[in-house]
């Protein structure tokens, strides 16, 4: 494993600080990139030791995280009733299918057209990528569930609230946080293109003008930042479903 | 079926009340009628075409090259465990930065923009596939590949007859996944690095001339060349996988 | 709730498919009388419809012709499906216990959720009921830590803390080895002679059915139909010795050869179970 990091970041210094690839000639070598993310007192403005480094962190985390949770809150119930019942299914499927393919971020134009402001643009644009894996996921997940579960329910004589609580909800959740994890990955996707087009602070921003203003390193630092940040929530997501299924056991 | 339809019949007929009400969020927003109306305007023009061409055309390079590279790595991962530790632990790295983060990069990198969009499309085809095929290879029943060695098999017909046929559902799944994605990106790096051509830059034009209407159909083209895509992947991967068919 | 008996009769019952309008006559004028606390055995080849019947009478399934009734109430007839209950529970063949839950909330849930028991009252039931085949210590676990043998032991006790009237039971056993199958008749039985209710039980192993039963019911191959019931004479209660008696052996060369017949019938018609 030691190994794979070694040769990338090696190879990545190869190609930029020993032996200046023309095409790699106006990206900064390993070596640079991190003397500036360590560094007190950054040529360019952003390191480890800035506060505006966590600033643009913070509006990031902060929009990624209220679009998930937004997605989370409505697209689980959608899904579960879609899941369960037939009748709703039928009416709401196909709609959900027409409006599924459109990228979320061909949404951002519409979005700022419709939402007041800067910051609900690029939450809704989020929202909405996190939102449709969200619904479909947790709809597979019910469909998953064997029928056998609930001819037992039946038999037991469980009131619908109680299917609701005991079968389709445990029964689904596998799949759920299946697509959870999927969801919390498109809304970092989502938002960095959102902050890139219409944001004015977070990663995505930051890279974008870092980009603008030629420095380099920096961009370097926020694509780095957003891939440990992603990772990061993936496994919060992966730990919360491990806790919450605990009888999967391992 | 007909149920369907009321569902997007309702939806359309909210919209069009929405606007007649003058309701805030839609105060911008045109009406489904005039949507319509310059859908069939757009249809007959043939710049709405070539948008569709050239977007395509990029999405085609960046896929080819993705599953072109991501299927065989999958593979290879797959198959050595020491190929496997050695880049995996690169690739869960790299695969949470949003492709569109890498444009800035890619655009001082590449030396023209066309191979710049290519390249971020590339990204996100080739990570998905390779995760796909990684698990389909994982996934393989390992009686499969000792009832093949009981009989005789050497490694070469191992990987032909066994390894790669049995992953082709995961193949094909990790294609129209990755897909869907690459229309998505598609869009976003076509608004973002100032390109000339293309659906995503059709609405992000749309958008500066405020043309809201047009931005609403090309919402809906984008929407529609990602399903019909996809669509065909996994037609094709039914195609090609006969023994999946149930009977 | 449950008042009565619970003896089953099921008179002249058929099932007909329609998939794709190919028409399957799954079953085709069934007719049983099971008296209260009887344990008939459903024997029969693959498809034969067996899996069907119970469904009918569990309330999965709508009839397409004759009635079925428990204790004089009409549970099923052509247009009229009375829906599943605990009254009639059932110990699913591949097993339903809910892997989320653990042992002691599976057993409970149901005269629990439905107030017909106190929690504490039905869990020292269950507590009973599980010490009596050997399962005592088993409850805060998860049925995923079990074994398949162990599964089944308190599915059924599930079931019978439901006080049902009739126990259908779906060839529970299937899935396990020859060894585990016996311990598993004895645990069904230990439990029957506790308080004997009425059980309905399908199996395709004919060894099984014989030494469970008061009487076991042939069925044909499909369109299902009652060939044979041979009423099985040994004493109970039975003990895995009987095995090797005259008296065993006689009735199941009487069974095999209703059997043996519908079974290469069966074979050559390929038969696949429905449903």
């Amino acid at each position: 494993m030691l190994l794979g990091f070694a040769s990338a970041l090696g190879l990545w210094h190869l190609t930029t600080a020993t032996l200046r690839l023309p095409m790699f000639e106006k990206i900064a070598p390993p070596l640079t990139v991190f003397r500036e993310w360590f560094n007190r007192a950054p040529a360019f403005g952003v390191s480890l030791f800035t506060p505006v480094y966590y600033e643009h962190i913070g509006y990031s985390v902060y929009r990624a995280y209220t679009a998930f949770i937004l997605a989370v809150a409505l697209g689980v119930p959608i899904g579960l009733v879609m899941g369960w019942r037939r009748t709703v299914y039928r009416y709401t499927f196909p709609l959900l299918e027409m409006l599924r393919p459109i990228p979320p971020l061909a949404w951002v134009p519409l979005a700022i057209l419709m939402l007041p402001g800067i910051e609900p643009p690029v939450i809704y644009v989020t929202f909405i990528a996190a939102f449709f894996a969200t619904v479909l996921n947790t709809l597979l997940g019910v469909l998953s569930i064997d029928r056998s579960y609930f001819r037992a329910a039946e038999c037991l004589g469980f009131s619908p609230r109680n299917v609701l609580l005991h079968v389709v909800v445990p029964g689904a959740l596998p799949f759920i946080f299946t697509g959870l994890q999927i969801a919390m990955g498109l809304s970092w996707f989502a938002l960095v293109a959102g902050e890139m087009i219409a944001g004015r602070r977070g990663l995505g921003y930051m890279i974008f003008d870092a980009y603008n203003m030629a420095q380099i390193p920096t961009i370097i630092m926020g694509m780095l930042t957003l891939g440990v940040l992603g990772y990061g929530s993936s496994a919060l997501v992966r730990l919360l479903g491990r806790k919450l299924m605990a009888w999967r056991g391992l | 079926m007909w149920q369907g339809l009321a569902g997007i019949a309702l939806f359309l007929g909210l919209w069009q009340l929405g606007s007649a009400l003058r309701l805030p969020m839609l105060r911008h927003v045109p009406t489904p009628l005039e949507v319509l109306v310059q859908l069939a305007s757009a249809v007959q023009s043939s710049q709405y075409w070539l948008s569709w061409y050239v977007s395509g055309r990029r999405v085609f390079l960046g896929y080819a090259i993705g599953v072109g590279l991501g299927v065989p790595l999958g593979l290879a991962m797959g198959m050595s465990r020491t190929f496997h530790d050695t880049s995996f632990p690169v690739l869960e790295v790299l695969r949470p930065i949003p492709p569109l983060a890498w444009v800035p990069l890619s655009i001082l990198f590449w030396p023209t923009m066309e191979q710049t969009i290519v390249s971020i499309i590339f990204l996100g085809a080739f990570f998905t596939v390779v995760l796909n095929v990684l698990g389909g290879v994982e996934a393989i029943d390992e009686n499969y590949r000792r009832a093949a060695l009981s009989m005789g098999a050497r490694p070469w017909h191992l990987f032909w007859r066994i390894v790669l046929p049995a992953t082709a559902p995961s193949i094909f799944t990790g294609m129209a996944v990755g897909m869907g994605l690459t229309w998505e990106i598609v869009v976003a790096a076509e608004m973002i690095a100032s390109i000339q051509a293309g659906l995503g830059f059709l609405m992000w034009q749309a958008y500066v001339g405020g043309n809201i209407a047009l931005i609403i159909v090309a919402m809906v083209s984008i929407g529609l060349a990602g399903l019909v895509s996809s669509s065909l992947i996994w037609l094709a991967g039914r195609r090609l996988t006969p023994w999946l068919r149930r009977t | 709730m449950n008042v009565g008996a619970g003896a089953l009769s099921i008179r002249r019952v058929g099932k007909i498919y329609d998939p794709d309008a190919a028409r399957v006559v799954a079953l085709d004028d069934v007719s049983l009388e099971i008296p209260a606390g009887e344990v008939c055995v459903v024997v029969g080849p693959s498809g034969c419809g067996k899996t069907t019947l119970l469904n009918c009478i569990a309330g999965f399934d709508a009839v397409s012709t004759g009635e079925i009734s428990i204790d004089d109430e009409l549970l099923a007839a052509p247009g009229r499906r009375l829906a599943p209950g605990a009254d009639r529970m059932v110990v699913f063949q591949a097993g339903a216990l809910f892997p989320w839950k653990t042992v002691l909330w599976n057993i409970t849930c149901g005269p629990v959720l439905s107030g017909r028991l106190a929690r504490g009252e039905a869990e020292d039931r269950g507590r009973t009921l599980l010490a009596r085949v050997g399962l005592a210590g088993i409850e805060p676990q998860y049925p995923g830590e079990l074994s398949g043998g162990m599964k089944r032991r308190v599915e059924i006790i599930r079931a019978l803390l439901n006080d049902p009237r009739v126990l259908l039971l779906d060839e529970p056993f299937r899935a396990l080895d020859a060894l585990t199958k016996s311990v598993m008749h004895e645990a069904l039985l230990e439990l029957y002679d506790l308080s004997p209710k009425t059980i309905l039980f399908i199996t395709h192993d004919l060894e099984e059915a014989i030494f469970l039963a008061d009487r076991v019911a042939v069925m044909t191959t499909r369109p299902g139909r009652v060939k044979t019931i041979v009423t099985v004479d040994l004493p109970r209660p039975r003990d895995y010795r009987m095995l090797s008696t005259r008296r065993y052996g006689e009735l199941k060369q009487e069974a095999l050869e209703a059997i043996h017949e519908e079974a290469l019938k069966a074979f050559a018609a390929g038969e696949r179970e429905l449903a």
